[in-house]
């Protein structure tokens, strides 16, 4: 999956779970966001797993600090 | 699985979700129509705020169901699960409010007189303790006397939460079992170590099933669905490990199915009727067409035995008092016939309680049977094979839960048990009776012409008819249906491939094969009509059949214009339509009349002829788009 295709999923994942508009760019974290609080931060992940049949590993999810960190991570697990 | 897969889904979902009413009533009852689609984690949560933006946490005025205050009570994260509860009362038309214990303090909220608990005064209280928590003491290297103790300390510690909880509020409780969240350490006889934490909580699970039985708890049985879903569907070990959330997120909106399916069977609010369809649904094939021989039923193959397999299913149902009734396009002869004479027949007619079969719309008949049984329509579930069927009934009686049941019978059964539309707490005499009761009560009043808005539903059906003279790619399926057809049929004249291929040949002939497509699909081709000049400028209706699938859905209009226009092309001055009694097709003895034809002849066997003036005729209007040759 390209990077735009990448940041594409995310900001349809992150309209899902916000219920509104996030614009995301790579070095955008939780604290910039109003509401990304740690169970929203599950509720992203879930979302993914859910969506594409991926599972995060644990070390990965403790990795993640801002959308790039995620973005990478996730295309490291979607197939091109 | 935890999907709730029988759920319909809904293609512009997010666009209705946005266009709520502001107006609380209204923004409910769209509400309550979002909530019976097939939701995710993701649109439980989005909902459900939407709704709580619109409402606040007060239940809108006019419920016909009385609103519940629940208290969730656990030792880990249950956050989580507040959506999927509330939007799981909102399926059923029921306002949930939720509150929360402190984190990890449910024995203190309850101890305390002074808690946030208290002053909440909840009537539905939901006790959540999670397997982590119950198994803490126990350790593999235990005596099997320390772990009994444990147990004993554990189930009492239980039993004096639902013992106080009960003096302070006289609540409903509900105890949700614990999912078996550890892996096992002996392996399959797992049980013969005493300290073993899933063997604790297997041997507390059978303990807190007869505590429930004696103090009158509601058991939420996690550990029953974690043995059909698979543990794993239920719970991620590192959300666990990450959030302390014992149930997965992606599970909630089917754990708040669940809490919902209690409080609902509390107010007495279950369903109560399942009203089955006939052809495909409990045996395979068409009974006016087949006949009770070409029936799949039973003994003898994979797919009969499927069949057998759910009647045996709702008869479980129907002798723990759900009641069962039929509602099928049928002639009524035709569909009582296996019931009373069909030996694979597990389901035998003295278990229906109401049993409608007729050409009607399946909503009108619906409605005759809630009157008949004197319940309402919120009280019925209705299974049908097709597509079609469950739509019309779902936009004409939203308040009938019509589940989506797949293709293959073998999992029909499964289905209306995932779906929990019976959920009941107890069994009483009464419910073991109820089935013949209502049989004895019924009153079979003749059917009364409905309100249901059937073109409007026909116009959404999005109706496209493909014709085409008869052509060899069709000749199979043309003799087929031309051998098969039994009920809509109008002369019942079985013809050759080499007949067919006759008519094809003769040009004083057609021979028109129709297609149906909507927007559920494509129908295949369902009619077929041949036609011959006769030598006095009139053309002969050899042939009318149709399939009784598409009944009812302007499909005999529009074939009678496609006639009209063929023989006209013939020099066809007037139409001669011919009706041949069977014992099968008495429901087309009255076709050419209501399409406008004359009766000209009727002899004592009851077969007619009629005719239609093509000088005066004007093509019917209908919600069907006709078109020779094929859509794309």
């Amino acid at each position: 999956m390209s990077e735009a295709a990448i940041y594409e999923t995310l900001t349809e994942v992150f309209r899902d779970v916000f219920m509104r508009e996030v614009e995301l760019r790579p070095e955008l974290t939780a604290k910039d966001v109003t509401g990304w609080d740690s169970f929203k931060q599950i509720e992203i992940i879930v979302a993914l797993e859910e969506r594409y049949g991926i599972k995060f590993h644990t070390r990965e999810l403790d990795s993640l600090h801002n959308v790039a960190d995620l973005a990478r991570v996730l295309s490291g697990k979607i197939p091109a | 699985m935890t999907s709730l897969y029988w759920l319909p889904g809904m293609e512009d979902w997010r666009a209705r979700l946005h266009a709520l009413p502001s107006e609380p009533e209204r923004a409910w009852a769209a509400a309550v129509a979002l909530a019976n689609t097939r939701l995710d984690f993701i649109r439980t949560n989005a909902l459900d705020e939407t709704l709580r933006r619109c409402l606040g946490a007060a239940a809108p005025a006019g419920l016909a169901t009385r609103p519940v205050r629940l208290a969730l009570l656990g030792a880990g994260t249950l956050a989580h699960l507040h959506a999927g509860i509330r939007v799981g009362g909102l399926r059923r038309g029921i306002h949930i409010a939720t509150h929360e214990g402190d984190y990890g303090q449910y024995w203190q909220d309850i101890a305390d007189v002074g808690s946030a608990l208290h002053d909440y005064a909840p009537d539905t209280v939901l006790l959540s303790l999670d397997g982590h928590h119950l198994a803490a003491g126990l350790n593999a290297a235990m005596t099997e006397g320390d772990a009994d103790a444990a147990l004993r300390d554990v189930t009492a510690r239980i039993r004096d939460c639902w013992r106080m909880l009960r003096a302070a509020f006289g609540c409903q409780i509900i105890h949700q079992m614990p999912l078996p969240v550890h892996p096992a350490v002996l392996g399959n006889n797992e049980h013969r170590l005493a300290g073993s934490r899933q063997a604790f909580l297997a041997r507390l699970c059978v303990e807190l099933r007869l505590m429930a039985d004696a103090d009158g708890v509601d058991l939420l049985a996690l550990d029953s669905r974690a043995a059909i879903d698979g543990v794993k569907a239920w719970h991620d070990p590192g959300l666990w490990h990450r959030a302390k959330q014992e149930v997965s997120p992606a599970a909630s909106p089917m754990y708040g199915e669940l809490v919902a399916r209690l409080i609902a069977a509390r107010q007495g609010r279950s369903y109560k009727c399942l009203v089955l369809d006939l052809d495909n649904t409990l045996w395979g094939g068409v009974v006016g067409d087949d006949g009770l021989d070409g029936l799949v039923l039973g003994q003898g193959s994979a797919l009969g035995e499927a069949f057998a397999g759910f009647q045996d299913y709702a008869r479980e149902l129907s002798r723990r008092g759900v009641i069962l009734a039929v509602c099928s396009k049928n002639d009524e002869a035709n569909a009582m016939e296996p019931f009373e004479r069909h030996p694979e027949m597990v389901l035998r007619s003295a278990d229906i309680a109401c049993f409608v079969a007729n050409w009607s719309d399946k909503a009108a008949n619906i409605r005759t049977i809630a009157r008949d049984l004197n319940i309402g329509l919120d009280a019925l579930v209705f299974v049908d094979d097709n597509p079609f069927e469950r739509a019309l009934v779902r936009q004409e009686l939203p308040m009938v839960a019509v589940p989506e049941i797949a293709d293959d019978p073998a999992g029909f059964a499964r289905t209306l048990a995932d779906a929990g539309y019976f959920e009941a707490l107890r069994i009483t005499d009464d419910d073991r009776a109820r089935g013949a009761q209502y049989q004895g009560n019924r009153q079979r009043e003749a059917l009364k012409a409905s309100g249901t808005d059937l073109p409007s539903y026909l116009r959404g059906l999005d109706m496209r008819l493909a014709w085409r003279r008869f052509d060899a790619i069709g000749l199979q399926r043309i003799v087929q249906l031309i051998n098969k057809t039994n009920q809509f049929n109008l002369t019942t004249r079985r013809y050759t491939d080499q007949d067919v291929l006759a008519v094809m040949r003769d040009d004083r002939a057609f021979g028109l094969q129709l297609r149906l497509l909507d927007r559920f699909g494509d129908n295949g081709i369902i009619a077929v009509l041949i036609g011959r000049m006769d030598d006095d400028c009139g053309l002969l209706i050899d042939t009318w059949l149709m399939s009784c699938r598409v009944l009812g859905r302007q499909v005999e209009p529009a074939s009678l214009n496609l006639i009209a226009e063929q023989a006209r092309q013939l020099g066809a001055s007037r139409l001669i339509g011919d009706y041949e009694p069977t014992t099968k097709n008495g429901m087309v003895a009255d076709h050419y009349e209501k399409l406008g034809f004359t009766p000209v002849r009727v002899d004592s066997t009851g077969a007619s002829r009629s005719t239609l003036d093509l000088g005066g005729f004007v093509p019917a209007e209908t919600f069907i788009e006709v078109r020779e040759g094929q859509f794309r």
